[in-house]
């Protein structure tokens, strides 16, 4: 009997005895909404939490922000995999730079060994990367390095899925000379709207400021994200 | 040497690429458009009006395919025509909103076209209706086309319920703004128009009226 209906229904047989999940065979990305803000003497960088794989939310509690060097930071967005072999390349080559230099390094350098990277690979990498920090040379800097492998510096930088959904927000509501303060609450205000709006974004908002005097992390928990009159 | 001659845009499909708002507030609703009509790379109209009149107290917002949108909007203007002179009164925000669900859902594998029907009736005062993919909802605010996912973020953050006239027109004036600065696909002006009892108001607002927002002035590389 079962080689009788083999032929007419082979196809549809196959399909209904695939016992593998789809989200098995999707490849991890960090869907995600990542953000940084320059201010005088450091700057602000965020990032949401949810690493997915297909529609399976594989991680709830991911860490986006990855230090690089001491007061170099970078956000990552794109494939999970491909963001973090280069981020530990540079971390690497950066660390070997500042012991050969004997100083801190620039922030400028490690976005310069982002790009070489995201550049030259380009045909293989999945991978938006904002680099952001603090040197004594420029204060605080955030440099975008796009998925194709371009790098420009910007006052302030937003990338990842959820980031289309707001930069209509971003664009009114940035001012130069913001204090920390009102960078942080600018980015946890940008990185919620997002994450209200894109499916692949979500969870809770991790948040580091780095100047002078070194790191500073928070985590904003889902219940305590800023909310708004239309939600 | 090029094998043809030809501009590509002779054979793009032509689109309202496109950013449409609308939103209600007390005793009547505002509902704006961009103005960029594109086939491909080229802009074939920079001054449409995608603001089409459904009826006297009632407007929709065009956007996807030009030539869908308006075959629509054509529609549902002969057929509430028709039911307004059977009814002997201006006709709900509610019947004109249905009947172009109605085509968008029947049709809705051939169509690639999103209309925004919004209004002003007795019964229920200002009302916005969403029809994308032939669903029918109501929303206090609603925003289409292509332009509109980079305005999402804004238009959360910054409605409130109980706004008043005036307060809808600068919202969406900002908010179209916003949108054209980023969608590749909208541009030109804002058309407004603002529907209420008393009867519609449209107004133009041009490129060098605009308001203007962060726009990435220092390059510091």
């Amino acid at each position: 009997m079962a080689a009788a209906m083999a032929g007419e229904g082979a196809t549809r047989l196959s399909y209904n005895h695939n016992l593998t999940p789809e989200w098995t065979r999707q490849e991890v990305s960090t869907g995600t909404t990542i953000m940084a803000v320059e201010f005088d003497g450091g700057v602000v960088m965020g990032a949401d939490s949810r690493t997915t794989t297909g529609a399976y939310i594989a991680n709830r509690v991911t860490d986006k922000l990855t230090q690089i060097h001491d007061q170099i930071f970078c956000c990552r967005s794109g494939s999970a995999a491909d963001t973090q072999a280069i981020a530990d390349a540079v971390t690497y080559q950066l660390g070997f730079h500042s012991i050969e230099l004997d100083e801190a390094p620039l922030v400028q350098t490690a976005a310069n060994l982002f790009k070489e990277m995201c550049y030259k690979y380009r045909e293989e990498l999945m991978a938006g990367i904002i680099v952001a920090g603090w040197d004594k040379r420029r204060g605080g800097q955030v440099y975008t390095v796009p998925m194709g492998g371009m790098m420009v510096r910007q006052p302030f930088s937003i990338g990842g899925s959820g980031s289309s959904y707001i930069y209509g927000f971003v664009d009114s509501s940035y001012k130069r000379g913001m204090s920390k303060e009102e960078c942080l609450q600018f980015t946890a205000n940008a990185l919620s709207l997002a994450m209200e709006r894109d499916g692949s974004s979500g969870g809770v908002v991790r948040l580091a400021a780095i100047s002078e005097s070194g790191v500073e992390r928070r985590v904003i928990l889902g219940n305590q994200l800023p909310k708004f009159a239309s939600c | 040497m090029p094998l043809s001659s030809e501009p590509s845009w002779l054979n793009c499909e032509v689109s309202t690429g496109t950013t449409i708002m609308a939103v209600e507030f007390e005793g009547g609703v505002v509902i704006g458009s961009d103005s960029r009509v594109s086939a491909g790379q080229s802009v074939v109209n920079r001054v449409m009006n995608k603001l089409s009149r459904l009826h006297d107290n009632v407007y929709c917002a065009l956007s996807g395919s030009a030539a869908d949108a308006q075959a629509v909007a054509d529609i549902v203007d002969y057929q509430l025509d028709l039911h307004s002179i059977a009814m002997g009164r201006l006709p709900l925000v509610r019947s004109a909103a249905n009947m172009v669900k109605d085509i968008s859902y029947k049709y809705k594998e051939e169509l690639v076209a999103h209309l925004i029907v919004a209004g002003w009736d007795k019964r229920c005062g200002g009302q916005v209706f969403g029809t994308l993919g032939g669903l029918l909802i109501r929303q206090p605010f609603a925003v289409g086309g292509s332009g509109s996912t980079y305005i999402y973020g804004y238009v959360d953050a910054t409605y409130r319920p109980g706004m008043s006239k005036e307060d809808c027109l600068q919202f969406t004036t900002n908010a179209l703004s916003l949108a054209m600065g980023r969608d590749g696909s909208s541009g030109g002006v804002v058309y407004l128009v603002s529907i209420t009892e008393k009867g519609t108001e449209e107004k133009v607002v041009l490129g060098n009226n605009l308001p203007q927002f962060f726009d990435d002035e220092t390059q510091l590389v």
